[in-house]
């Protein structure tokens, strides 16, 4: 009876309440969608792997090394095999059209990279094409990409349009994995710029290496960049986990400001619940002195309100949270390639919980303790 | 009962209630007995304190000084959890406005009380639907009180009085908003409650006609008593 009680206190005012609701699930809803803006931008760095190292120049990414370094660090013990890769930066039609490049050495990288999955037939077709491009499935779908597609990209760092045909595309090997990039052969990019700008000709962005025993991670990277020390190109070697984490902290701001803006949420509509319930109480509060003549304790009293609103609250949550899935289905889908991973992760939904439930606890506390202490006397006064 | 021991038994009651700075006396020095099974008025004009009287009596308000024992216990005395305790377990509460829970049907509503009594789910029904026809009321049971009279919500208020079998039912011009023909039945209903199974009652209030029922009549004025007029045996 408790719980019926509680639970058709909670519908008196129909519309009351389903306002409440309603504001509570777009709240959890926000909430949730922008944490999972927030983890897919951090998705990169979740992917990336501790068993790679990244060698670049120490002076800046934007800064190429010479390919010579890659017989030297081949030599290094510990380092099981290495690969390169260069920024490409090309637009695709328009600039708002934005996916990662890389120019990569064909040969090597796939061996390195086994999340990327790719069929065997495709592969060859990747490799026997000079101008062969292997694409992520993402950015397929979101581009319209099929095996076989002439692909041109305006570049910027590499100047005049490039020509590639679309010979494989990968998926992911689970849904971490970055399946919104675009891949093709070093030998391309560097056997063209051979030909018009040849200063620019045999250079590096980053080297890929992978270590036989990742922990001793720390001990090899040392070891590369001792090799460099006081030539021409220092380096600065590091796991691709903490390359990647160094990437998404440039642009740590707007990540607080997403967090800060979905902490605002809850507390906005925490502030809206609070004042609904403050206000049921004071119409009740001669249902509440009844009660309390008839021998009800204050802590019935105050289980009926914190039930009450943690009934409303829990609603509200679990529509928002039910709601997240297909919307930050829909969100992600509409992002295209600017967040290769965007799923909703098991701790934001824990997170969303935990703020409704801890909305409907924090909205009851005034409520609750004004109901508890209300005078009998006046409170049966307060009918008349 | 050996008609020596007073239920109710008050000693110098007096209490006031603080407007700003100063006091303003109610009550000033009250003393009267009330015997078991009796069934008692308190009239008096507005204003004159019967409800602050009634509400002293039935443990939900305390008074300044003077002693107050009732169904044997210092009630002046006891904390607000024991007061509670004690309120549940001696007195029934019928209020002018009923107070029923809006949510809760006639039967809810009746049993509502038992909740704090150690009784099974099947009991608390049981007790309450006997209660419920013991009022006439046992064919709106599902029935909302906004789907009720004045005069059924305040017969559902008596089976909720009546369900715990308190000590002493107190009520606060029971009738005072009903229509005549609902007061008589719920005037008739309380003496019934006195005559058949001997339960004290209380009454306030402020219509001559209604205190008829009752065996006695207090007058409450100017925050005394002014005497006692027996009405009937
Ligand atoms: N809670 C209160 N605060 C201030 N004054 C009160 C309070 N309760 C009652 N009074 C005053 O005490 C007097 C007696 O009130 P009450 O006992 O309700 O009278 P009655 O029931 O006889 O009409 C009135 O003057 C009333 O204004
Ligand atoms: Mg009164």
């Amino acid at each position: 009876m408790l719980l019926s009680l509680i639970f058709r206190n909670a519908f008196r005012h129909k519309l009351r309440t389903l306002l409440t609701i309603v504001g509570l699930t777009v709240a959890v809803l926000a909430f949730g969608l922008l944490s999972t803006v927030v983890e897919a931008w951090y998705a990169g760095a979740e992917g990336a792997s501790n068993a790679r190292l990244i060698v670049r120049n120490s002076i800046s990414l934007v800064f190429p090394m010479p390919l010579t370094y890659r017989q030297k660090i081949r030599q290094i013990d510990g380092v099981k095999a290495i690969s390169t890769a260069n920024w490409f930066g090309g637009v695709y039609k328009e600039p708002k059209n934005y996916f990662p490049q890389f120019a990569v050495e064909a040969s090597t990288y796939l061996d390195l990279y086994p999340e990327y999955v790719l069929s065997d037939s495709e592969r060859k077709a990747f490799m026997r094409d000079r101008k062969g491009a292997l694409v992520g499935e993402k950015l397929a779908a979101t581009y319209g990409f099929r095996l076989g597609d002439t692909v041109t990209l305006k570049g910027t760092i590499f100047p005049g349009q490039w020509e590639f045909v679309v010979r494989g595309i990968y998926s992911g090997r689970d849904a971490k994995t970055d399946v919104s990039q675009f891949f093709f052969h070093w030998e391309y990019l560097n056997e063209t710029m051979k030909i018009r700008t040849p200063r620019r000709a045999n250079q590096i962005g980053v080297y890929v290496v992978e270590v036989a025993d990742p922990s001793r991670v720390a001990e090899i990277s040392l070891a590369i960049d001792s090799a460099f020390r006081n030539s021409n190109a220092e380096t600065l070697t590091e796991t691709e986990k903490a390359f990647q984490l160094g990437f998404v902290s440039m642009t740590e701001a707007i990540v607080v400001a997403i967090r800060l803006v979905s902490y605002l949420v809850i507390f906005i509509i925490l502030a809206v619940m609070a004042n609904t319930m403050a206000m049921t109480v004071r119409e009740r509060t001669a249902e509440y002195a009844t009660l309390k003549a008839l021998g009800f304790g204050p802590l019935f009293l105050r289980m009926l309100i914190y039930g009450e609103a943690l009934a409303i609250a829990g609603l509200g949550g679990a529509l928002g949270i039910a709601l997240t899935y297909p919307v930050a289905d829909a969100f992600g889908k509409a992002m295209g390639t600017l967040f290769p991973v965007f799923i909703v992760s098991d701790l934001t939904v824990g997170m969303q919980l935990a703020c409704a439930l801890l909305v409907g606890i924090v909205s009851a506390v005034f409520p609750a303790r004004r109901a508890a202490r209300v005078n009998i006397v006046d409170g049966l006064r307060s009918m008349a | 009962m050996n008609g020596e021991a007073a239920l109710v038994s008050l000693r110098s009651i007096v209490k006031g209630y603080r407007r700003g700075q100063q006091t303003v006396p109610v009550l000033t020095g009250i003393t009267f007995d009330i015997m078991a099974g009796e069934f008692l008025a308190l009239m008096g004009p507005s204003g004159s304190g019967k409800s602050t009287l009634l509400n002293l009596i039935a443990g939900i308000d305390r008074p300044d000084s003077g002693q107050l024992i009732v169904a044997g216990e210092d009630i002046g005395q006891l904390g607000e959890a024991d007061l509670a305790d004690w309120r549940a377990r001696h007195v029934g509460f019928i209020f002018q406005f009923y107070n029923l829970m809006p949510v809760l049907s006639a039967l809810e509503n009746v049993e509502l009380p038992l909740l704090l009594k150690d009784m099974s789910r099947a009991e608390r029904r049981e007790r309450a639907e006997l209660a419920l026809s013991m009022v006439s009321l046992a064919d709106r049971m599902a029935h909302l009180p906004s789907e009720l009279s004045g005069g059924q919500q305040q017969r559902v208020a008596i089976a909720r009085a009546l369900i715990t079998d308190p000590t002493l039912i107190v009520a606060d011009e029971p009738t005072g908003d009903l229509d005549r023909e609902s007061a008589k039945d719920v005037l008739h209903l309380m003496q019934r409650l006195n005559d058949e199974i001997g339960k004290t009652i209380i009454m306030v209030t402020h219509d001559s006609r209604a205190a008829e029922h009752a065996h006695a009549i207090m007058h409450l004025e100017k925050g005394e008593l002014s005497g006692r007029e027996e009405v009937r045996k």
